[in-house]
């Protein structure tokens, strides 16, 4: 478990986000290499790693797909005062901006969303969630005659949060840290790799899924697999309800890996949904499933490429994702390998067809 | 017909879970045809071969049917609900819904809104299976549901929850039916594909598969003969099979739109034309499958779409039938 | 090919009539201007007119120029006491379109002779009888009914059908400092370049093929640069659309200025190695171009085009037009003509080892 926390480690504090996830292509590289029979990059960025199955031919071929990329914001103008414009990247709301360390640029420059003092605010303006075209980065400039060289127009910037560990309890060991969503698939796909499965693999860290599931897309058409599981980092919505209160949580921390049955962009293909309960199973791995219809993931492109793949998404729990920093329980984390490892050794071809 | 519109439009199916209608639809077409398959997206393929020499023609209508799945079980054993294709929460209050396994229960609204004040929204609604508790009432998170009445026949008029798309399945049945012993010039595939209703999802793998030279989709499309019709649609209950020239997702390939106005006029069979502004069909994704599919749709004009009653006049149906069985005996070419 | 016949061109492209679904009429005229400049012309399953221009190299390599040749517009939904009611093709802006005259394409039985369509006008209640807050509020299409001014008995009516397709008409104008105002700039503007950059290319000898594509149906959702992209499977795509040219009173960090060259657009749905093969182009031809920030969707062929198959290195080359999607927009000639040659130097520069120059930059 150490070592898949330090890979989540690695992973998270990196710089990612969708359209420009070149720094954590090239550290998930050297982590995957000599794991790999094949390594190649394709138009859009994706980093597509094959693994040849010790099953004997003919051998199904599976796609695991995790995205490297992180919500974010580019610069779209820079003032004359010195403050950049920008425009979010992915799914990331004005509110979780106000206030916050960003990271800007391939030089890495740290900066500030200024939020306006309480003292000079009206009660009306205080009320009002802030609205993203009132919001600046602050890089401590006072001209943009200052910035020339550091940031321009078209950076990308992160948010600046670094992961640490929160709880050692081994019973609880919970971390935080930016970009779990999802830096946690891409550390559960890369403890998989160090396995040997009967099946081919395609283990495909993938490109732009948070502005519109792009990557993928393109990694399957590629690929051909016969079946696709998506790792992710999910919604979980689990803090104390209100006495009159009574919803579900989306998912759980601490109930183990949490399985999509529906979500905006897929209903999951009956067979694999029936691998993974088989596999938990047998292996004594709690489970949980998703509350249907919240969210999209890769396998809502995957699974409509070409003639059609099977396809089921995996997720980790985790509080807060869209947000500067997320929680998880890393209890979770390695339960996700677990799971997705036996659904990889128990595939069969059963598993691919329709009953009826 | 009437038998086949009430064992097809009765049997259950939402998106991603059409086993049972795929199953009826296999028993009325399996001694029909020359090939049955059933894909990774459980489309049901029905390939009917022609002479040779002809086009690769797919006709397409959709399995499933509007519905839910539930997302919570309550402490009280009501059942908060996603829906599953669009749902009009004005539509689905008080109405009655049954489940895969048979259970039956009420839509009812919870206590935050007032129904005689504000309009609800689906997060308002629960289902109400009549249950204290959630044990009692043996439902799970992922289980499906769907609004379900039986289908009556009045003069013309035809009703039933699931005319969307049932009775394209039924049309596309009944030409199969009626082609029976004959050699079409043509190979057609029949695709009764699955979730439409989610986004064509099913016709955009199977168009992939097939690769059709010419499409038609079968579904249903709205009528503008309702009082205070808005937007204005020249469509009605009772003048014919409409032929789509646009809807909200796509603009049909007019050689195709021809060749159908053609085919009824060569055999005297009414029809319209329609334009629909919101809303579209499986035609959508087949005439952008690969390269491209010259692509267009026969509609049955239906009021109360998306509701639990909706209703064709069955003179339309047979226009469709009739239509459909001219253009594929013609050449197509343009 | 000079700038001066690329505004003779754009004139023709901008005022020929081709909604989306119905671009006929104008690739008749993108047709005949590429005659000459290209080896090859076909039409495709969607509608789309693919121009090839053979390379010189072996092995060969494909390039794919892409400019959607529809335009947004009205469809009949209705005919009623002699007025059509009309629907949008397309993101219309209602407001734009009251006492817009209009031509109607009429497709009824007998409507050959009439080619070249129907007058007529959205005029909507004089302001004497617009009262409270119907007065106030928004024109919406619903509203609209066109009335081409003929007896409601006219036999003319016969000849309307629902699903016949409206326009907007007379609209070309010559404006001062060069500039032109019409409707469909978006994007005859973007053929224009694309036209203009095979024009300049005839003089140049180029390794890579070109696939000069004038997309159909991008208004409804790039349906043409889906298929085509498929069909074509380039090695390297750039879409030419317009973009938002700065207007007093827009956000300056949503716009591009006029006159200053092309946008580049930079972001998650263009490919660094193509982007910086355009800039590179452009430095050395001392060709100005603005960096436009495009953080998700484009709005463009080039969000189609990008994913298909396997994926496609795509830029995107936008020239600025104010009042977007309105019967009056207006573009700066000059920006034509600079995207135009910025195009034709990109393509002339492409060579045996660029497709891994591009794939660098990733």
């Amino acid at each position: 478990m150490g070592d898949l926390r330090e890979i989540l480690q690695n992973l998270s504090n990196e710089f990612g986000p969708a359209g420009r996830e070149s720094a954590v292509r090239t550290r998930l590289r050297k982590l995957v290499e000599h794991f790999a029979d094949g390594v190649e990059v394709d138009a859009l960025g994706n980093l597509l790693v094959h693994k040849t199955g010790y099953g004997s031919v003919p051998r199904l071929r599976v796609l695991l797909a995790a995205h490297m990329d992180e919500v974010g914001v580019m610069i779209t103008r820079v003032e004359k005062n010195g403050l950049l414009r920008f425009h979010p990247v992915g799914g990331i709301e004005a509110r979780q901006l106000l206030g916050k360390r960003l990271i800007i640029g391939d030089e890495r420059v740290p900066g500030i969303i200024g939020a306006k003092p309480i003292h000079l605010q009206s009660e009306a303006e205080w009320e009002k969630s802030p609205d993203l075209d009132g919001l600046a980065i602050d890089l401590g400039a006072s001209s943009d005659a200052e910035l020339s060289g550091k940031v321009k127009v078209g950076d990308y910037g992160v948010f600046a949060t670094r992961f640490s560990v929160l709880s050692e309890d081994p019973g609880w060991p919970t971390v935080i840290g930016k970009a779990f969503d999802d830096r946690a698939g891409c550390a559960v796909l890369v403890a998989l790799l160090e396995g040997e499965y009967p099946v081919d693999l395609v283990a495909a860290f993938t490109v732009q899924e948070e502005v519109g599931l792009r990557g993928a897309r393109v990694a399957a058409f590629r690929s051909t697999p016969d079946a696709a599981i998506v790792l992710e980092g999910t919604v979980c919505d689990d803090l104390p309800q209100d006495e009159d209160e009574d919803g579900p949580a989306v998912t759980k921390l601490g109930a183990g890996p949490a399985v999509t049955i529906m979500d905006r962009g897929h209903v999951a293909h009956p067979g694999i949904l029936r691998l993974l309960r088989e596999c938990a199973e047998a292996e004594g791995i709690a489970i949980q499933y998703k509350t249907p219809g919240i969210g999209a993931t890769d396998a809502g492109s995957i699974h409509l490429t070409r003639d059609g793949i099977p396809a089921a998404t995996v997720a980790v729990p985790c509080r807060y994702i869209h947000s500067p920093a997320a929680i998880l329980n890393l209890q979770d984390l390695a339960d996700t390998v677990q799971l997705v490892g036996s659904a990889l050794q128990r595939l069969s071809a059963d598993h691919l067809r329709r009953l009826t | 017909m009437l038998d086949l519109m009430k064992r097809i439009t009765e049997a259950f199916g939402v998106p991603g879970y059409e086993d049972e209608i795929r199953t009826a639809i296999r028993g009325e077409i399996a001694t029909l045809v020359d090939d049955l398959q059933v894909d990774a997206m459980g489309n049901l393929v029905a390939l009917r071969r022609g002479a040779g020499g002809g086009k690769r023609v797919m006709l397409a209508a959709h399995m499933d049917q509007i519905g839910l799945m539930v997302t919570h079980v309550d402490k009280k054993g009501f059942l908060r609900f996603a829906p599953l294709g669009y749902l009009f929460a004005l539509a689905s209050w008080g109405t009655q819904v049954r489940f895969l396994d048979g259970t039956v229960g009420t839509i009812g609204l919870d206590g935050r809104v007032n129904p005689r004040h504000d309009l609800p929204t689906l997060h308002d609604l629960l289902v109400d299976v009549g249950a204290t508790d959630p044990t009692e009432a043996g439902k799970r998170v992922g289980d499906v549901a769907t609004f379900w009445r039986p289908f009556v026949a009045q003069g013309n008029a035809w009703f039933s929850p699931s005319m969307d798309d049932r009775v394209g399945c039924a049309v596309l049945i009944e030409v199969l039916r009626r082609a029976n012993g004959e050699v079409l010039p043509h190979d057609l595939y029949a695709v009764f594909t699955t979730q439409e209703e989610v986004g064509t999802r099913g016709a955009t793998t199977s168009a992939y598969t097939i690769q059709p030279d010419i499409a038609v989709a079968v579904d249903v499309t709205l009528t503008g003969d309702l009082p205070h019709a808005r937007p204005a649609m020249e469509v009605a209950l009772g003048r014919g099979a409409a032929i789509k020239i646009q809807d909200g997702g796509m603009i049909s390939h007019p050689g195709v739109n021809q060749l159908l106005i053609s085919a009824a006029e060569a055999v005297d069979v009414s029809y319209q034309l329609e334009v629909l502004q919101g809303g579209s069909t499986d035609a959508m994704s087949i005439q952008v499958s690969r390269q491209g599919v010259p692509t267009s749709a026969v509609s049955i004009p239906s009021r109360h779409v998306h509701t639990p009653s909706q209703i064709v006049d069955g003179r339309d149906v047979e226009a469709a039938i009739a239509l459909l069985g001219s253009f594929l005996r013609r050449p197509m070419d343009f | 090919m000079d700038k001066d016949e690329i505004g003779r061109n754009l004139r023709l492209l901008a005022e020929a009539d081709g909604p989306s679904g119905r671009e006929g009429r104008a690739i008749d005229v993108a047709r005949t201007l590429l005659s000459g400049l290209a080896d090859d012309v076909q039409i495709d399953a969607v509608g789309s007119l693919v121009a090839v221009r053979r390379g010189i190299a072996e092995p060969r390599k494909r390039v794919m120029i892409a400019a959607h040749l529809d335009e947004i517009g009205l469809i009949v939904t209705k005919i009623e006491d002699g007025f059509l009611h009309v629907s949008e093709v397309g993101g219309v802006d209602p407001r734009s379109w009251l006492g817009q005259e209009v031509t109607v394409y009429p497709t009824g039985p007998g409507s050959d002779q009439y080619g070249n369509g129907l007058r007529g006008y959205i005029g909507g209640r004089p302001p004497h009888l617009r009262r409270g807050p119907e007065g106030d509020a928004a024109t919406t299409t619903r509203e609209f009914r066109v009335d081409i001014g003929l007896h409601p008995n006219a036999p003319e009516l016969e000849l309307i059908r629902v699903g016949d397709f409206v326009t907007a008409s007379h609209t070309y104008v010559e404006l001062l400092e060069g500039r032109v105002a019409s409707k469909a700039l978006d994007n005859r503007a973007g053929v224009a370049a694309m036209i203009g950059a095979l024009g300049y290319l005839a003089a140049a000898r180029h390794d890579w093929d070109v696939v000069a594509v004038a997309t159909a149906q991008e208004e409804m959702g790039y349906r043409g640069a889906t298929t085509s992209a498929f069909e074509i499977a380039p090695d390297v795509a750039v879409a030419i659309d317009v973009t938002f040219g700065d207007t007093p009173g827009l956000d300056e960090s949503r716009t591009v200025p006029m006159d200053k060259g092309p946008a580049l657009g930079w972001g998650p749905n263009l490919h660094p190695g193509v982007v910086k093969a355009l800039r590179e182009a452009a430095d050395a031809l001392e060709i100005p171009y603005v960096t436009e920030p495009l953080p998700g969707r484009s709005g463009t062929d080039a969000w189609a085009i990008q994913v298909a198959r396997e994926g496609i290195p795509t830029a995107l080359l936008s020239i600025p037009v104010r009042y977007m999607h309105s019967p009056a927009e207006m573009v700066a000639l000059a920006d034509i003509d600079r995207t135009a040659r910025l195009l034709a130097g990109f393509i002339a520069r492409l060579g045996p080892d660029s497709l891994s120059r591009i794939a660098e930059e990733m």
